[in-house]
Formats: structure tokens, sequence, C-alpha cells
């Protein structure tokens, strides 16, 4: 059995531990708040941007000669996969389950015989991914100066993708983070964002004719890089929020969980110390009985 | 018969700008100024470096704007713009950095023809309201 002092120190320690824990908790916490907030403030723009485009694709008639950014480049050979973790630590599972997300798609294409080129954002997603896949991680971009996600962050994204995709680099664009539903569940998704899956896109489809200036093709092809990096920019923002989230409820079970391992150490400190007096009294005891 | 429709301005961190009472909008549009009243037909088009006229009950407001793209449809107007402020609150002195950005891109030797169109005309806008 340890000894008194091993277990006070012992103790002491995860006590200390339970303070730095409760204090990341809270501070997730309040962190959370802003960025659902601004999830929430950022949903109008990429949903009105939806809006157009469907309203914009399919009131295109010359399918053939639609931007390749809507209809692809007619191949399915490469796939760029865009991986979005976050750039600290200690927020449960949230990059494990955007990975282990990945890496099964990632499989996938393997057994398809497609290639697979990696882009990761965050450094996290970038350490678990560079020992398996590192020959195929083409970028890796982190954005851990900025406070909180912004759309200039989103946009240097965007502007990568479409110059690879420019030049020919891949065929077929997906993303990878996690959506924010509550504080305990985070759902990992893969979106493609290139071609642009029009049939996903809900909402209504208004059956209204627009009048363009200038015409479809122009407005779509300024249009459809924008919604690149809207799309990257929604996602970080989900992003951002599935992070705190996820690290408020792993900072409240550690908490938690040290706060049940004081007790059960602090039993067994007094276990200890009752034995140390028992056995000290016994010995006391026998001591004045032999005389 | 009111002549008054719904005005929303959009940037991608936030709603910037809703409004119900508004008469007029006069936008900068990709192909030059376009006015907007009601019962405009429905249109999208996207807009180039300028300026923003909102004309409404409580007055005249102006906004500057780099790019973007407007929908106006069942007297609903949307602006969605990545860098919008409201001519009200910006400082000479943020005017100023932004010409000056604008300048050393139009500086750069490997734009566009339609890039530089684009900043030139920034520069111009921002001129104008130094």
């Amino acid at each position: 059995m340890a000894s008194l002092d091993d277990l006070k120190k012992r103790i002491a320690s995860v006590k200390s531990t339970q303070k730095i824990t409760k204090a990341m908790k809270m501070v997730a916490a309040a962190k959370l708040r802003r960025a659902q907030e601004s999830a929430e403030k950022g949903r109008p723009y990429s949903k009105k941007m939806n809006n157009i485009i469907l309203n914009l694709s399919s009131g295109i008639s010359d399918k053939e000669n639609a931007p390749k950014l809507l209809s692809g480049s007619g191949n399915d050979k490469v796939h760029l996969c865009v991986v979005m973790t976050s750039d600290r630590g200690l927020c449960g599972g949230f990059n494990s389950n955007i990975i282990k997300k990945a890496r099964s798609y990632f499989a996938k294409l393997a057994e398809d015989g497609k290639d697979l080129k990696i882009i990761t954002v965050g450094s996290k997603g970038n350490d678990q991914l560079k020992r398996a896949y590192g020959d195929k991680i083409i970028a890796n971009i982190s954005f851990k100066e900025s406070k909180h996600a912004n759309y200039f962050d989103a946009e240097k994204v965007g502007k990568i993708v479409i110059e690879k995709f420019g030049a020919e680099e891949f065929d077929v664009c997906t993303i990878f983070y996690n959506q924010f539903k509550n504080v305990i569940t985070q759902i990992p998704q893969a979106q493609q964002i290139i071609p642009l899956n029009v049939e996903n896109l809900e909402e209504e489809k208004s059956g209204d004719s627009y009048e363009f200036e200038p015409d479809e093709d122009e407005i779509l092809s300024n249009l459809l890089p924008k919604n690149i990096s809207t799309q990257i920019f929604k996602a970080m923002l989900e992003n951002s929020a599935s992070e705190q989230g996820s690290r408020m409820s792993a900072m409240d079970n550690a908490t938690r969980n040290a706060g049940e391992m004081v007790d059960k150490l602090t039993i067994e400190y007094n276990r200890s110390r009752q034995a140390a007096i028992t056995k000290e009294l016994i010995e006391i005891i026998s001591g004045a009985e032999s005389l | 018969m009111s002549e008054e429709f719904k005005v929303e301005i959009v940037n991608p961190e936030k709603s910037f700008l809703s409004k119900e009472d508004v008469t007029e909008v006069i936008v900068p549009a990709f192909e030059g100024e376009m006015g907007i009243l009601k019962d405009h037909i429905s249109i999208i088009s996207f807009l180039k470096p300028g300026i923003i006229t909102i004309n409404s009950k409580s007055g005249e407001e102006k906004f500057f704007v780099e790019d973007g793209i407007v929908e106006f449809k069942d007297n609903n107007l949307s602006v969605l713009t990545s860098s919008i402020f409201n001519l009200k609150d910006v400082d000479r002195n943020k005017i100023k950095d932004l010409i000056k950005t604008a300048e050393d891109e139009a500086n750069k030797a490997e734009i566009n023809d339609q890039a530089r169109f684009l900043v030139n005309q920034k520069i111009d806008v921002l001129r104008s309201i130094n």
C-alpha cells in the first residue's frame, strides 16, 4: 500500500488537474456560445448563396458548356479531400471522429482505384494523417493565429482549391468537417463541393425566371468560386462550434472523473491513516502488557 | 399603394442590414449603376466596387462594397457581399489604407485586364469618398 505521503501528493495533483479541466470547461463554454452565435449568423449567407445557385443552375440551358466547377472536369479519377480539424487538442473525440470518417472514405477510394490527394486544415488532422497518408498530403493549412473562424481564412483555402482545380490537379473535391448538432453530438460530415451536387442542395425550387445581367454563364462562373469559399467557411464555423462543444463535454467528464478519483483516494488515505493509528495503539498496548 | 420593399444585406459573418421601408436602392452592378424600385423584374446580377445607396423613409444611407451578388425577387432585394461598410462609420485612415492596398495590387504585373479594371474602379470610388 502506498504511504500516507504519497497518497497526499496524489490527491493534491488530481485536485490541481481538476482545477485545470474545470477552467478549460468554463472557457470552452464561453467560446462555444460565441461560436454558435457566429455559426447562426453565417447561415443566411450560405443559404441565400445556395438559393441563387440553384435558381441559376436550373435555368442553365446548355449543360455542356456549364462552368467546370458545376459540371465537373468530366473525369472521376483524382479525388481531393480537404480534412478540416482543429489546431488544439483536449477536445474529446472531435478530431478522431473526422479522421475516422476521412479514413474510411480514403479506404473506399483506394478500393475503387482512385487517386487521392489530401489538404489538411488544422494541425491536429495533419498530425494524425501524416503517418499513413504522408505522401498524399499536398498542403497543410493552419490558422493558429486567428482567434475565431473568419471569412478571410476560408477564402484562402477556397483560392487554393480553385487554383488546383484550374490546374486540373484533381476532379472531385470533398470536405470533411464536424457538423454541430448539440454539445454532446457532433456529426462528422463528408460534403462534395466540386463538382457541385445541385440535387443535394435542400431548398424549394422556385419556378421564377430571372433576368440576368450579364448573362447566366458569367454570373455562374463568378459565383461558383465564391460558393466554394462560402461552403468552406460554413464548415469552419460548424467546426469551431463543434470543437468547443466537444471540448466542453470532454472537460466536463474529466472534471467529474477527477472528482471521483479524489473521493476514492481520500477514502484510501483515511483508511491507511486509521490503520497506522491502530497499529501504533496495538504496539503501545502490547508493549504495556508485556511489562 | 405603398412604394416600399424589403432589402437585406448579408455578409458571410452576419446579417449586415435589414430594412423594410425602402423606396429605392441604387447598386453598382457589373455593367453599370442600377436603380431598383418596387416591383422590379426578378433579377440576378453581380457587383463591382462602388457605392450602394439606399433610400428609405428614414433617410438616405450609403455603403461601400467591393464585390457581391444582388438578387431581386418578389420585392425582396438580397445583397450578398464579403466586404461592406457604412460610409458614415468609416474613418479616413481606413480608406487611405484600402486605397494603398488597392494601388499595390494595381501595380502588380501579373494581374489580368478584368482584375485591373476592378481594382482601378475601386481606387476611383475610394478616392471619391475620401
